[in-house]
């Protein structure tokens, strides 16, 4: 007897729920949580604004650094019968079987921020930046300062990371071309402290530089602060140019004083994006302007000193 | 052992398990001296803001290794009254470090908001520093496991004292803890050590802290049973390595006026360990000497500024460091001590009969 009452009342539960879900797109988000980092706090915040239920959303969220979280939580988007999955992957490997899963079960996956490792059939779209594009237009915008000779400190993040591959290849292939000189290349794992600890090595040596290339604001805080102390000048009209990336509303700042020259944009803002994606398939149009890997990569820009304004800062400016 | 010797000798008798971490340290000296006579240079230059401060290597070791001296010397206490270590350190600086900052940022930065920041941090750390303590103490749970909580858990909860990114003050009072103090020349990081070292000389000059924590150490109970309340000792060194905590927390975000949850002092909780045995104490507690440790710790960033100065690539500076704390360490240790200690042994007997023939 109390089995069957709390059969009929699991039954009308569902329908209930279901008849919820009928008012708006259903979709759940996968993400990793705000607190890796300033770009996923920025990144998480984002999608929240966009998908809510003002904007027609029921939404359903998981945010986990694991892989094998990630994935179940997946798993239980799927049965709970999403219209839509937005996924930015903690690995890259081992979504095959979900994305099948899904796509049997008639939900349209859209990726964010990271690529899987996949076939492009199993999502609609891919959201991402490109993190060799950062790098190009840094190196692109420190080419066209026509300074007389480039001698660089390179500052590295951690290692085979995505975003210091990417920053990390431009430069290198101007270090091979023979047009800038290596003065140092040291990685600093994304530590602030380690940055100033290297190049404050790199003074003690007393080689000479012109150019820091760090690959992100913290770290080139940190080399900013060995300039300081070492009385080096940096920035606009300074000896040293002082280049960082991520687009810290501080580092802006820092720009726009003219201490730092430029601060190249990781965009962590995808959810616009999507969801006109969304709204075009809801309307029964296609999705267009994709490439071959069904990628649509982010503009982002760099900040020069001389051209930032305030504006800038409130709009493209992580954190406070 | 070696009473029989007498006279110039008597310091390395007293301090004998300071020779090994001394020796290193010279050695670290003559080997950059030999490969640049340039590399202990110190020059006096003008910072951007036009005041005067020292810069060269030997600055640079010694300011760069201010936080890892504070932290030796706080693991010292707990190393000598738990027979453990505390492997929460750099979270716990982590937590000290946002605290600073959340109390700065909670209005217009003056002398008093920065003292009741550091008063607050201080505070904050040593109830942590309690937490394990009480762990270890009164629940007598092994410090490398009791102390895995928080090394777990701290720099989220520096995170959430954050809330989110890497909060950043625009200040010259925090500046100058991290940095130089207008008109100075000398680090501040490298003065804020040495009070901490006169604080604890104070300490064990005018109170029997020192004592009880080496009775702790040896033996628990036979400590207790003479009246020495163990628990509290215990206890004592844990929130004392608190403080310590909390002084480096600052030290490290008054660098750069910064606070990063996740990259704060990383990995120094094994550096802080480390800097304790290369001193000559044992890791499993009783006699201690602090000095040791502190030198320890000198070695340690001694070694990271040499292999910089090489060009040796950060990513292999640990493995070189390694292969160094690997010697030093198994000098350090007793089986080989003892084989010199019978080496030394047999000389002198060896001599003595060559005098009697």
């Amino acid at each position: 007897m109390k089995k069957l009452v709390i059969l009929v009342l699991a039954i009308a539960l569902m329908l209930v729920a279901s008849f919820a879900i009928a008012d708006g797109i259903k979709v759940g988000i996968i993400n990793n949580p705000p607190s890796e980092s300033g770009y996923r706090a920025a990144n998480v915040l984002d999608f929240e604004t966009v998908f809510s239920a003002e904007n027609g959303y029921e939404v359903l969220t998981y945010y986990s650094l694991r892989n094998d979280e990630q994935l179940s939580a997946a798993r239980q988007f799927i049965n709970d019968g999403v219209d839509y999955l937005l996924i930015s992957a903690a690995e890259t490997t081992g979504w095959d079987a979900v994305l099948q899963d899904a796509q049997e079960a008639g939900v349209t996956v859209f990726l964010f921020d990271r690529m899987i490792d996949c076939d492009p059939s199993l999502y609609a779209a891919a959201v991402v930046s490109d993190m060799a594009v950062e790098g190009e237009t840094a190196v692109n915008w420190l080419l066209a300062q026509n300074l007389e000779v480039y001698n660089v400190v390179h500052i590295q993040g951690a290692m085979g990371s995505d975003a210091q591959l990417g920053r990390t290849g431009a430069l290198e292939a101007q270090f091979e071309a023979g047009t800038m000189n290596k003065v140092v290349q040291q990685t600093a794992t994304w530590d602030e402290a380690e940055a100033k600890r290297i190049v404050e090595s790199v003074i003690n040596s007393g080689a000479d530089f012109n150019v820091i290339y760090a690959e992100n604001d913290g770290m080139a805080r940190g080399a900013v602060a060995a300039l300081d102390e070492a009385g080096i000048t940096h920035g606009v009209n300074g000896k040293v140019i002082v280049m960082g990336f991520d687009c810290n509303k501080w580092a802006l700042r820092e720009v726009l004083a003219g201490n730092w020259n430029y601060d190249g944009q990781c965009s962590p803002f995808q959810a616009q994006v999507i969801h006109e994606m969304i709204q075009t398939l809801e309307n029964g149009g296609e999705i267009e302007g994709l490439n071959e890997k069904k990628q649509i990569i982010s503009v982002e820009r760099g900040f020069d000193a001389s051209e930032i304004t305030e504006d800038d800062i409130a709009t493209y400016g992580l954190g406070d | 052992m070696g009473k029989t010797e007498k006279g110039k000798s008597s310091f390395f008798q007293k301090n004998s398990q300071l020779l090994v971490p001394l020796i290193a340290l010279m050695l670290l000296v003559i080997f950059n001296l030999i490969r640049d006579p340039g590399f202990f240079s110190i020059e006096l230059v003008n910072d951007n803001a036009g005041n005067p401060v020292l810069q060269g290597n030997l600055i640079s070791i010694l300011n760069g290794a201010s936080e890892l001296a504070i932290l030796a010397m706080g693991m010292t206490l707990v190393t000598a009254a738990s027979g453990g270590q505390d492997i929460s350190v750099g979270c716990l600086a982590a937590i000290a470090g946002s605290v600073f900052i959340k109390v700065l940022k909670s209005g217009p930065i003056t002398p008093w908001l920065v003292l009741g920041g550091v008063a607050a941090c201080c505070l904050v750390a040593m109830c942590f520093g309690a937490f394990n303590g009480t762990l270890v103490s009164v629940f007598r749970v092994q410090p490398m496991i009791a102390t895995l909580i928080l090394f777990t858990c701290g720099r989220s909860i520096a995170y959430w004292i954050n809330g989110g990114a890497t909060p950043t003050v625009e200040s010259d009072i925090v500046k100058a803890i991290g940095g130089f103090i207008p008109g100075f020349p000398i680090p501040a990081p490298i003065l804020i050590v040495v009070l901490m070292g006169i604080f604890f000389a104070l300490l064990f000059r005018f109170t029997t802290l020192s004592m009880y924590l080496q009775a702790v150490g040896i033996n628990n109970n036979a400590a207790r049973l003479n009246g020495i309340n163990a628990v509290g000792v215990k206890l004592l060194a844990f929130v004392l390595l608190g403080l310590c905590c909390a002084v480096s927390g600052v030290i490290a975000t008054g660098r750069l006026q910064l606070v990063n949850h996740e990259t704060l002092l990383i990995n120094i909780e094994m550096d802080a360990i480390l800097a304790v045995a290369i001193g000559g104490n044992s890791l499993g507690g009783g006699k201690f000497k602090m000095i040791g440790s502190v030198i320890g710790a000198y070695i340690i960033q001694a070694l990271t500024v040499t292999l910089y100065a090489m060009k040796v690539s950060s990513t292999d500076v640990k493995a070189y460091k390694a292969v160094v704390i690997i010697l030093l360490v198994v000098l350090g240790s007793p089986v080989v001590k003892r084989w010199f200690g019978s080496m030394r042994n047999k000389l002198a007997v060896a001599g003595s009969r060559k005098e009697a023939a």
